[in-house]
């Protein structure tokens, strides 16, 4: 018995997020629309405990439970700590957004923790169908976030077109997943690792998997050329869900890089090593040159994301534990700047009005001066311009590819990131440089300011010391993949 | 004890005066606004003061070295110190800094707060990146430099201001991105960021052409060089007065100094190889754009062109690998400081009466402005290298050093005498002298006593370093000396 005590334990947060997601959705049933404000504290609540509960672990090593289909490391610490500090950031951002359009329900809510379980099994999972199932309990989630304003036509095609191209997407996986079982005779990723490296397995054959397996992987981060899905639901979701889909989720994603690839698969590096170096080439030459020719903002945001998943991966594609480390370190980053400019523009966009167009920017400054100071702080900080966390990021990926031998890739990169500070610097111009269409004043709500001030100052703080979060990044690496 | 932190002090009293000034711009009136930063450019220059004060001129070491670990993972340091190269380009910044407020604190009537604000802020980023030791944190400052003054030329500038100040961003980050990559490979070479360790480090001959092509993406834009000066005009037509005085004084000068802390002794090889090619990009630089400078109609065009031509003598000096020479293009540097920025806010004080630089639409200005005018003829004579003015000094080492190098280039860079005074004169001719032709110019009004104060000082100054360079030279001359050391000996690694 103090055996499934001690695998239950390992999973305790999952099961804290599982209990109260569904107790949530009951709980809403018996609750009058004024009164949600009770079940987005419980939601919080929820998040904080399965916080202390993963913090509690601290940094240890590898702990197995369930027949080796799960595991509890540092790197899922790491990783499921910044799921919840995004997941809660989100959730505050926005409440009153979804209040106004008359979606504050409790389906929000206990969908966005069915979502957050899902990432926290896919970053624990020691085992393909376990990963498989964490996949698609986030993506079903996922897709029914996207078409929650359901009377919105443009929802309603953005989700059709997310679930066909994710669920094709998961069919590549799954063949993938399929052909190394077949190979193999065996779900547990080290044991297909161990079996790769006593070369019991055909090499060719084994490529034929993994290409799959890394389609699939491509397809869930949006690297190019599996990107087309992002744009499209990026634009057509409402706000609030565009939010959560850029942020949260890519912490599963790259746990599909570090669990498939990393662990899994490490044998056969070489091979994954190109495919993820041309991804990110491309990722970043497309994403940053097509968002220079976009008028609608979240749409050059989910350009700029393309363009910052081909930094991510030019980190990865070195197979190498600082590489990762820098990865790691990156998306954390990335999550903080996107929350910051997406919070912000939710929080602008007035009842009536979403601010769909960069040019629904024009004159910022002057009709709020602490909004376009944040935006600013966050476009500095995509752009990658010191004293912004965001130059740290890129700091790390060069230095990791360049100590990796790659120095053509490293100035491919330097020069897609100059195109890319074009547009980040169009919007501080639209804010700052340009007269505004309307006159009138914007306000925003405290704890909004609140929240967007202290993610704005922790990209600051970020920037000028970024030591903790590095070695943070780095230690639960060096712990995890020794 | 003092000297532990003094440096800091001078980097982060502007920064954080200004950054207040940010947080309560809400509760400033205007009157308020003006004598706080007033106060504010007095202290930042005031704490500069001991720089000069306690500076010990026989040593090149760098001095009021200050080291505190700062990102240990990639051994990161927040490390400050300073030598001759350094010091006097320091007290130039927060000097130039009082002056751009002083003299704002009347022309400006949009957003002062703000404006004063971004000064500031740029000035400390700018101390700092002239007494960063460590790669990164120098980056760092150079990096976010740029944001005050995109916005300074983007919010407070000319019609065209959004394209100038986009144009100058981004060629401005092209070159500094590039020299990023130089310095993680150094570092990925040495483990560390620190100038020390990369002035040690033995690098392979094309290694060390990658790492000085870098450099000069970086440090020759901003200087700027031909053929990557274009941005120049546009930034300085567009920018606001105080904007051009400063990047005229002091940002341009960043790029002269980082060739001597960096891209130099970094890779002495490459610089020897290359010396041919960067001397006869600068003759071009002298001539070639003296010869533009002739052509142009704005006055302050005239005047940016102008500067380039006279930061081709920088780094006409700075290449000739020589003392003479290296100390003739300090100087030089520190000259046209004083000079450009004059010019620049007599130009605005005729831009803030006329709305207008077209040298065809004033004449005979004299008759309105007889103070104006005199100061005018002395910076314009000043310009074209008048004895007894500090145009005078940099230029003629610099000259008297080409000469040893190459009877040509010496020939080349001293046609440019003639030039300058070509166009500074002649502007001087078309704009000041003649008959009043226009309406507007006979409503000119003369300088008043703050404006005429500012001229002064500045005139002084050039005088004072005209007549007894060596207030310049006594700083550098031993750390002009030791830079020409590590320059000769080889990094080539033996074996």
């Amino acid at each position: 018995m103090t055996n499934i005590a001690s695998h239950l334990f390992v999973i305790l947060p999952e099961l804290i997020i599982s209990f109260m997601a569904m107790f949530i959705l009951i709980l809403d049933l018996y609750i009058k629309d004024k009164d949600r404000t009770l079940i987005f504290s419980l939601t919080q609540l929820t998040l904080l405990a399965a916080g202390v509960a993963t913090a509690g672990f601290g940094f240890h090593e590898p702990r197995l439970a369930f027949n080796n289909m799960f595991v509890s490391d540092s790197l899922s610490l790491y990783l499921k700590s910044l799921s919840y500090i995004s997941l809660s950031m989100v959730l505050i951002y926005s409440r009153t957004y979804l209040k106004q359009k008359k979606l504050w329900t409790g389906e929000f809510l206990s969908l966005s923790l069915f979502s957050l379980l899902g990432i926290m099994i896919m970053i624990s999972s020691h085992n393909l169908l376990v990963m498989y199932m964490g996949l698609e309990l986030l993506s079903l989630c996922l897709y029914s976030l996207v078409a929650i304003h359901r009377d919105n036509l443009n929802a309603s095609e953005a989700a059709i077109k997310y679930f066909i191209l994710g669920a094709l997407a998961s069919g590549l996986l799954l063949y993938g997943m399929s052909m190394l079982y077949g190979f193999s005779g065996s779900l547990d990723l080290s044991v297909i690792a161990a079996l790769i490296s006593e070369n019991n397995i055909e090499p060719s054959l084994l490529v034929f998997g993994l290409v799959f397996i890394v389609v699939g992987i491509a397809f869930k981060l949006g690297a190019v050329p599996f990107q087309m899905w992002v744009p499209d639901v990026y634009q057509g979701a409402p706000l609030p869900v565009t939010m959560l889909l850029s942020s949260v989720p890519k912490f599963a994603a790259i746990a599909m890089v570090i669990r498939l690839l990393f662990i899994g698969l490490e044998g056969v590096s070489a091979d994954w090593e190109q495919m993820l170096l041309i991804m990110a080439l491309l990722s970043m030459a497309i994403g940053n040159i097509t968002a220079i020719a976009q008028t609608n903002i979240k749409r050059m945001l989910a350009y700029s994301t393309i363009s910052h998943i081909g930094f991510i991966l030019l980190g990865l594609m070195s197979g190498s534990v600082i590489g990762l480390s820098a990865a790691l370190f990156y998306i954390a980053c990335y999550v903080l700047m996107t929350l910051a400019a997406f919070g912000l523009i939710i929080s602008i966009s007035s009842k009536d009005a979403d601010i769909e167009l960069i040019d629904d920017l024009k004159g910022l400054n002057s009709r709020n001066s602490w909004a376009a100071g944040i935006l600013m702080i966050s476009m500095l900080s995509m752009a990658g311009i010191p004293p912004t966390v965001g130059f740290y990021a890129k700091f790390t990926i060069l230095q990791s590819a360049l100590n990796e031998g790659f120095p053509t890739a490293v100035i491919f990169a330097v020069l897609m990131a100059l195109i890319g500070m074009y547009y980040y610097l169009r919007i501080i111009k639209i804010m700052y440089f340009d007269v505004p269409v309307k006159k009138n004043k914007i306000h925003i709500s405290y704890d909004m300011v609140l929240a967007l001030t202290i993610n704005a100052a922790g990209l600051i703080i970020l920037g000028i010391l970024p030591k903790s979060l590095m070695s943070f990044a780095a230690l639960s690496t060096f712990i995890s993949l020794q | 004890m003092f000297n532990n932190f003094i440096l800091s002090l001078a980097i982060w009293t502007p920064i954080l005066i200004g950054l207040s000034f940010l947080l309560f711009s809400k509760f400033l009136g205007t009157r308020l606004t003006k004598s706080l930063s007033l106060f504010g450019g007095l202290i930042s220059l005031f704490v500069t003061l001991p720089l000069y004060q306690k500076f010990d001129l026989t040593t090149p070491h760098f001095q009021f070295q200050e080291f505190h670990h700062w990102v240990t993972p990639f051994n990161i340091n927040y490390h400050l110190g300073v030598d001759g190269f350094s010091v006097p380009l320091i007290l130039l910044t927060s000097l130039m800094t009082l002056i751009v407020i002083i003299f704002s604190n009347q022309s400006v009537k949009k957003n002062l707060l703000q404006y004063h604000a971004a000064f500031l802020i740029m000035s400390g980023l700018m101390i700092g990146v002239f007494s960063s030791l460590d790669a990164i944190l120098y980056y760092v400052f150079w990096e976010a430099m740029l944001i005050p003054m995109f916005l300074i030329i983007g919010i407070w500038g000319g019609p065209n201001r959004v394209y100038a100040t986009i144009k100058f961003f981004l060629y401005t980050v092209l070159g500094s991105l590039l020299m990023l990559v130089s310095f993680i490979y150094l570092y990925n070479k040495t483990g560390g960021f620190s100038i020390y360790d990369f002035y040690k480090v033995p690098l392979s001959f094309p290694v060390q052409l990658f790492i000085f092509a870098s450099f000069f993406m970086a440090f020759a834009v901003k200087i700027p060089m031909w053929p990557l000066h274009t941005w120049l005009p546009d930034a300085h037509v567009e920018a606001p007065t105080g904007g051009s005085v400063i990047l005229a004084a002091i940002m341009l000068k960043l790029g002269g100094y980082s060739f001597i802390r960096f891209a130099m002794p970094i890779a002495p090889d490459a610089s020897l190889f290359l010396k041919p090619a960067m001397i006869t990009l600068s003759l071009i630089s002298i001539v070639y754009i003296a010869l533009v400078a002739l052509a142009q109609k704005d006055m302050k065009k005239l005047i940016a062109y102008s500067s380039i031509s006279h930061m081709g003598f920088v780094t006409l000096g700075l290449f000739l690998l020589t003392p003479l020479g290296v100390e003739g293009g300090y100087i030089q540097m520190i000259s046209h400081g004083f000079i450009s920025g004059a010019l620049f806010i007599c130009v605005g004080i005729l831009y803030d009466q006329m709305h207008t630089r077209e040298i065809s639409r004033y004449g005979g200005v004299v008759n309105k402005m007889p103070l104006l005018t005199a100061f005018a003829v002395f910076f314009a004579m000043a310009n074209s290298g008048l004895p007894g003015t500090s145009g005078f000094v940099g230029e003629f080492m610099v000259i008297m050093g080409a000469m040893k190098y190459n009877i040509f280039v010496a020939g080349m860079s001293a046609m440019t005498l003639l030039f300058g005074a070509a166009y500074s004169l002649w502007m001087i001719k078309r704009v000041f002298y003649g008959k009043i032709k226009y309406q507007t110019v006979s409503k000119l009004v003369d300088i008043n006593s703050t404006q005429f104060i500012i001229l002064l000082t500045l005139a002084a100054l050039t005088v004072m370093i005209g007549v007894y360079p060596k207030f310049i030279s006594n700083l550098t001359n031993v750390s002009v000396e030791q830079f020409v050391q590590y320059i000769s000996i080889s990094k080539l690694p033996t074996i």
